[in-house]
């Protein structure tokens, strides 16, 4: 079985979906049941005093028995802050310690605090914590935060909610051959086969939530982002023939064609 | 009378409170939070135990959507 091992777990889908930016907690249900995803992200946040206990929430719509809840640190801007809201969070979910760090560098254009992220990595995992850590790009920063013991790497296509999808596949390459934890593409990813080349670059998964919260019908495009995943991963295993200009190669036989 | 600082805004109490008694004052009971005081965490084990005090602050949050 093609499993995702993270942290010595297996999960049948290679598909990570975040939880933000949906309509209502009914919409989030149906599109993360469409996507086929087992592992679901959620940020940690303030309860609002004087709410109404009885209101549903998100651990309704999302039963925590059923899917594996990934903790992010999404707005937090020092390793101080990850650290305390990661804190917070293996509390909240009974001790589970599965994370995702994320430290970012600036409110615009969110892209990540590596140095902050670094520091952040070290004292999680000194505390035991599972980290899976969004980072950028870079090769060597990626290969750092895996030595330093971060079961998952998960470098960004593009901006988060940006939709514009893969834009350094040669760096992802890179990544992904020196890596020897999976690498997740997380961030940036706006269209099914934006999906589909991470997955054929050779990606363990992807992880998104704009691509399919922001499409105009995303429960369609959370069906859509399950089969790409699939498609890419299963096009990768099965070895792609080459690019090349010249091949003198049609697919049909060249000898007895009709003519004089 | 005690002062708590609660996820940044100030509360009174008439009397001291264990952090059980704090979540029901909140309306907070039977909801999954988790809470930090004076930055550490009280981990739910304790709720009952530790009695807070004036001038402690508090962080109690939840899970919600998010990326």
């Amino acid at each position: 079985m093609d499993n995702l091992n993270i942290a010595g777990r297996d999960y049948a889908s290679r598909l990570l979906v975040g939880t933000g930016k949906y309509k209502d907690f009914n919409e989030t249900r149906l599109a993360v049941e469409a996507s086929g995803a087992e592992i679901v992200t959620v940020a940690i946040r303030r309860t609002n005093l004087g709410q109404d206990a009885s209101q549903p929430s998100l651990l309704d719509a999302l039963p925590p028995s059923k899917y594996t809840y990934l903790p992010n640190t999404a707005g937090c801007y020092t390793a101080d802050e990850a650290v305390r809201t990661l804190r917070l969070a293996r509390e909240l979910l009974d001790g589970h310690d599965l994370v995702k760090l994320e430290v970012l560098g600036d409110p615009k254009s969110l892209y990540p605090n590596v140095v902050e992220t670094i520091k952040a990595a070290e004292i999680l995992i000194k505390e035991g914590f599972k980290v899976m850590v969004y980072t950028s790009d870079d090769p060597i920063i990626a290969k750092q935060l895996e030595q330093m013991g971060c079961v998952a790497v998960m470098p960004l296509a593009s901006l988060i909610g940006s939709g514009m999808g893969i834009l350094n596949p040669w760096n992802l390459q890179i990544i992904i051959n020196e890596a020897r934890v999976p690498v997740i593409v997380d961030a940036g990813v706006g269209t099914a086969s934006d999906a589909a080349i991470a997955m054929e670059l050779g990606c363990a998964g992807v992880l998104m939530n704009t691509a399919i919260a922001g499409a105009q019908n995303p429960v369609l495009m959370a069906s859509a982002m399950n089969k790409a995943v699939q498609a890419g991963r299963e096009a990768f295993l099965a070895g792609r023939m080459p690019k090349k200009i010249y091949t003198a190669s049609p697919s049909s036989p060249t000898s007895g064609v009709i003519g004089s | 009378m005690i002062e708590l600082t609660i996820n940044g805004a100030a509360k009174q109490f008439p009397q001291p409170l264990s952090v059980t008694q704090l979540i029901s004052e909140l309306e907070l009971a039977g909801k999954r939070v988790a809470i930090e005081r004076n930055g550490e965490i009280v981990p739910r084990s304790q709720f009952d135990a530790v009695a807070l005090a004036s001038g402690d602050r508090l962080e109690i949050v939840v899970a919600v959507g998010g990326g």
